[in-house]
């Protein structure tokens, strides 16, 4: 097997930097590698205390509708079934996730009330005996539906008229201090469509992606003799998750402890508190252990993914490949619950335009509210579909000038002391020399011009001046 | 259907325990044994967490009804390493940083060491094969071909002379399926 052998250029950042930085660019085996290999590793499943109930869900099977009639005689009468929960055992029902940080208003049920806003939308929790009990159980509940428009696609959410997503908003997007979405303005792009010599404007979507770990999403509760709960979970976010359960059971935060740390896998998909919670009630409501761990089927079908972009991108750019305007419109599917989109549009809006100094500067990142699967993160969320769309625009720039994509990069990246869009002064961007690192090392040549160029200072060109 | 007895050879010992009817090899080896390597990922035989080896070759214990191979043998990963000394297999995938999560590597070590139990010198192709059942989400899986390919050097080293392919062979024999 081979390791990285050649020591790490930190010449770059020396003037940043003054620790050794000693193991950087050293091989360092990975702590918990041993236990992984010999099978000990302790994910939360493998716990087996006595007297486990189990907890299966009972979810919607429509987009959108109001329900009546939660028929629960047939369930409860299975052998094994011990108790069914509804919305109405659930201490503070309504939350979102990001209330931790001030972000509202709460707009998800744990368990559906009255009305359900995408297909799986949790209405009540079985526990049994045992996960085939349980099952069973989940199949024999019945419910009246009556069935509401429901809007699939993030422009026709935001037309007028549209079927309100979610009430809890009032309108089918998340408001910023009162905004409509996301904007980022700088500059004047519409003079610099006027003097371009070419006007660029596509169109990107992209598909929600699920994070599939191989471990599904789960937790195991465990009533403790002080009174406390033992929450052993898979979370991503231990103590996201603790506080956000105790808001919802309406409990001291020191009431619960949480173990974790032991992911298999997550990518940002295990960062919503949405096990917890429930079988934290149904844990204190029987005073047993309970399970509530997600079957494939639902990992698939209910767990949050990365959330579907629609992405308008319009550049104004000159002959020779400088961007002088870009006008970008952003749509992030949130589906129908907030979670952590409106950080995740946050942060798309604050991305853009991409790592370009670009004088002029239109941005509007909507947050909407569709009957689509819950998004919330996933690994770099917000950002990685922005590149998609921003790096993909680069290149279709360049091959409509005819032109290196990676000198129309170079001609546009942003350097030291270049102010932002944002209004921020650009620091440490080495985007140049990664680039020109990256060109060497797959062999394509640059011009001595282009070779030359640094990321601390702005070459004198005759471009420029004008 | 009642409850019944079921005896395994579970990494060389003699088990008995009493099985649910519909109990799995899988929930046998979690829920009455205490051996957790295995691990439920999917529970429908479509990703590989779960595989230990029935009569030395990988099968998915999520699908084999536990009843229906009483008094067979059974290998899991916490039998792999002896006397506390971790096997090749083992130690490439420390060394080659070939677990992240590690909810996959009982799965993975599992078909490796049914691999080159079977042949001491796989191809690459071998690897990718012997490894297509088994989901990773976090490696990419070249540290986990790496790995394997790595162990099956290292074992060749330990016990050379015993296959054609062992040290100092033609290259040509490479991949052969001794």
């Amino acid at each position: 097997m081979s390791y990285r052998a050649d020591p790490i250029d930190k010449t770059f950042f020396s003037a940043e930097r003054t620790d050794d930085l000693a193991v950087v660019g050293t091989v360092v085996q990975r702590s918990d590698a041993l236990g992984h290999v010999t099978g000990r590793t302790r994910f939360f499943e493998d716990l087996a205390p006595p007297d486990l109930l189990h907890l299966k869900m009972f979810r919607s099977q429509r987009h959108h509708a109001r329900f009546s009639n939660l028929d629960l005689a047939a369930a409860l009468a299975t052998p094994g079934v011990v108790r069914i929960l509804t919305a109405a055992d659930i201490p503070n029902n309504l939350y979102t996730p990001l209330k931790l940080i001030g972000v509202g208003p709460d707009d998800e049920p744990i368990l559906a009330e009255d009305t359900v806003r995408y297909l799986g939308d949790p209405i009540c929790a079985v526990l049994a005996e045992t996960e085939a009990a349980a099952y069973q159980a989940v199949g024999r509940i019945t419910v009246d539906y009556t069935d509401l428009p429901a809007v699939f696609d993030v422009e026709e959410a935001l037309a007028e008229g549209a079927p309100i997503v979610n009430e809890y908003h009032g309108r089918n997007y998340f408001s910023y201090e009162g905004h409509h979405c996301r904007r980022v303005r700088f500059g004047d792009v519409e003079q610099a469509f006027a003097e371009a010599d070419h006007v660029f404007e596509w169109r990107y979507q992209s598909a929600p992606i699920e994070h599939a770990p191989t471990e599904t999403t789960g937790c195991i509760v465990v009533p403790q003799p002080d009174g406390r709960l033992r929450i052993h979970s898979d979370t991503q976010a231990c103590f996201f998750t603790l506080d956000n359960t105790a808001l919802i059971l309406r409990t001291p935060f020191n009431k619960l402890r949480i173990v974790g740390g032991t992911v298999g896998g997550g990518f940002g998909g295990k960062v919503d508190v949405v096990v917890e919670p429930v079988a934290c009630v149904a844990s204190m409501l029987t005073d047993r252990p309970v399970k509530f761990v997600y079957s494939r089927y639902e990992e698939m079908q209910v767990s949050s993914p990365r959330a579907a972009e629609r992405i308008y991108i319009k550049d104004a750019v000159r002959a020779d490949g400088r961007i002088t305007g870009r006008k970008i419109t952003l749509y992030v599917d949130a589906g129908a619950y907030a979670r952590h989109s409106p950080y995740g549009t946050t942060k798309a809006a604050a991305h853009l335009p991409g790592p370009y100094t670009i004088p002029n500067v239109w941005v509007d990142a909507h947050c909407v509210f569709t009957n689509r699967t819950p998004s919330s993160a996933m690994r770099g969320f917000g950002v990685t579909i922005a590149d998609f769309a921003l790096e993909s625009q680069m290149d279709r720039i360049a091959r409509a000038l005819a032109m290196d994509p990676l000198r129309l990069r170079l001609i546009n990246a942003y350097r030291d002391g270049d102010l932002k869009a944002h209004r921020k002064v650009a620091e440490g961007t080495a985007l140049v020399e990664v680039i020109q690192k990256a060109a060497a090392m797959v062999g394509h040549e640059l011009p001595e011009a282009y070779r030359r160029m640094s990321s601390t200072s702005r070459e004198a060109t005759s471009r420029e001046g004008a | 259907m009642p409850a019944q007895i079921v005896s395994l050879v579970v990494n060389g010992r003699s088990q008995e325990f009493i099985a649910r009817p519909g109990s799995t090899l899988l929930g046998s080896l979690r829920d009455s044994l205490g051996l957790m390597a295995a691990k439920r990922g999917c529970a429908q035989g479509s990703c590989g967490t779960c595989t230990v080896l029935l009569d030395g070759a990988p099968v998915p214990s999520c699908l084999v009804a536990v009843e229906t191979v009483d008094g067979r043998s059974v290998r899991t990963l916490e039998g792999v390493a002896r006397d506390g000394r971790l096997d090749e297999v083992q130690s490439a995938f420390i060394d080659g940083f070939a677990t992240q999560c590690g909810f996959c590597t009982a799965g993975m070590i599992m078909v490796a060491e049914a691999l080159l139990d079977r042949d001491r010198d796989p191809s690459r192709a071998d690897v990718v094969e012997a490894i297509s059942g088994n989901v990773c989400r976090c490696t990419g899986y070249e540290p986990i071909v790496a790995a394997i390919l790595e162990a099956a050097r290292r074992r060749r080293d330990r016990a050379p002379g015993a296959a054609p392919a062992a040290a100092g062979a033609a290259p040509a024999a490479a991949g052969s399926t001794g």
